[in-house]
């Protein structure tokens, strides 16, 4: 399976063509398998790294597809998606998880099934270096609040890797991060 | 000024009618006593600024059901953001009282923004939410029960009360079982 990676990263203007849209990859993969795996609400602050996924949320209308001021506010959504039976994902960038910290404490101590991917910036390749504060600082943060942090450099890994953290999020209620870190997005090119 | 203690148990009446989220501190407090702390109330004891968006999940969860935020001044000020999103999604099922005593009590009554000049209607009107009412009298009360229990769209209810302690109840404070306690209930 050939994966194409979307060569544009920045936000364009939406009447704009710009960028290769692929139709195909990895990124569409992954947005059947948190389908097929039943989570019915999309959270996020918008970001390139998660364009497909917003959009395909956007356009699915089994799911909510839900567009956050700050990431925290997801955090609290999850938990009471949870509460109602349903299941959510935040997506979110590497500087979002600073924003996230003391409502985490919600996560840790009702112990809700908590999942959250996350596009690293601060990482593989970066240019910009205000993002290396928060994208180095993003691993330690979740583990002191609980979270377990599985990581992505590979198309490959992806779904063996979604599998696994769906598995301990959903049937093993653990609070659960997967980093797509640059290698595997592309670092944002300046 | 209205009393809290009087207002709020008038403002939910039959409280199993809805799910209820509420906010910590006094308005946790305020539930208890309406509701003895029962399996359809799920109330915060930390993570400020959750109330409002846990019960935006709770109501795309479960649109069969009507979802109830009770929450206060102080908690909604801290995730006010969480107003827009929600006016944006506009759940028909979702509604929002906030207990405005211009205070935050639990910390030694320090004036909050509400009791130097900013109005929660007017930013929740801001935000687009489209059922909204303050209630200072006690003929606002009857209408704005309305409106949380009927209004086709989120809604959005200031109750503002005079800075008065919640009545005293001691409810269950261990989160995971009230979790657990909360979806059995609902199943």
């Amino acid at each position: 399976m050939e994966y194409i990676i979307e060569m544009s990263l920045f936000a364009r203007p939406p009447q704009a063509e710009g960028g290769i849209k692929a139709t195909t990859g990895w990124q569409h993969d992954l947005y059947d398998l948190l389908r097929e795996n039943g989570i019915t609400q999309i959270a996020y602050v918008p970001d390139a790294g998660h364009g497909v996924l917003i959009d395909r949320s956007l356009a699915d209308p089994d799911v909510h597809s839900i567009a956050l001021t700050t990431e925290e506010e997801g955090v609290a959504l999850i938990a009471g998606a949870d509460l109602g039976g349903a299941r959510a994902v935040l997506l979110m960038q590497s500087s979002g998880v600073g924003n996230c910290i003391n409502m985490l404490s919600l996560i840790k101590g009702a112990r809700f099934p908590f999942l959250t991917l996350i596009s690293m910036r601060g990482d593989f390749g970066e240019g910009n270096p205000w993002q290396f504060a928060m994208g180095q600082a993003t691993e330690p943060v979740l583990a002191a609040m609980g979270v377990i942090c599985v990581r992505i450099e590979r198309p490959e890994e992806v779904i063996p890797t979604m599998n696994a953290a769906m598995t301990m999020a959903f049937k093993s209620g653990q609070a659960v991060a997967v980093l797509l870190s640059q290698r595997l997005i592309g670092a944002k090119p300046f | 000024m209205l009393e809290r203690s009087e207002t709020v148990p008038a403002l939910i009446g039959r409280h199993e009618d809805f799910l209820i989220i509420a906010g910590l501190g006094g308005t946790a407090c305020d539930v208890g006593a309406v509701t003895g702390d029962s399996a359809n109330v799920y109330s915060l004891g930390g993570a400020m600024g959750a109330a409002c968006m846990m019960g935006l999940g709770l109501a795309l969860a479960r649109p069969d059901k009507r979802v109830l935020v009770v929450t206060g001044d102080g908690e909604l000020l801290m995730n006010v953001g969480a107003l827009a999103t929600i006016a944006v999604m506009d759940p028909a099922n979702l509604s929002i009282l906030c207990v405005d005593n211009g205070h935050y009590g639990e910390t030694g009554w320090q004036k909050s923004h509400t009791s130097l000049g900013v109005d929660l209607e007017k930013i929740a009107v801001g935000c687009g939410i489209k059922h909204t009412r303050t209630v200072a009298t006690k003929s606002d009360l009857a209408p704005a029960a309305r409106v949380l229990r009927e209004a086709n769209g989120a809604s959005f209810v200031c109750l503002r009360v005079k800075p008065t302690e919640a009545p005293e109840f001691k409810r269950n404070f261990d989160a995971s079982f009230c979790r657990d306690r909360f979806r059995a209930a609902l199943q």
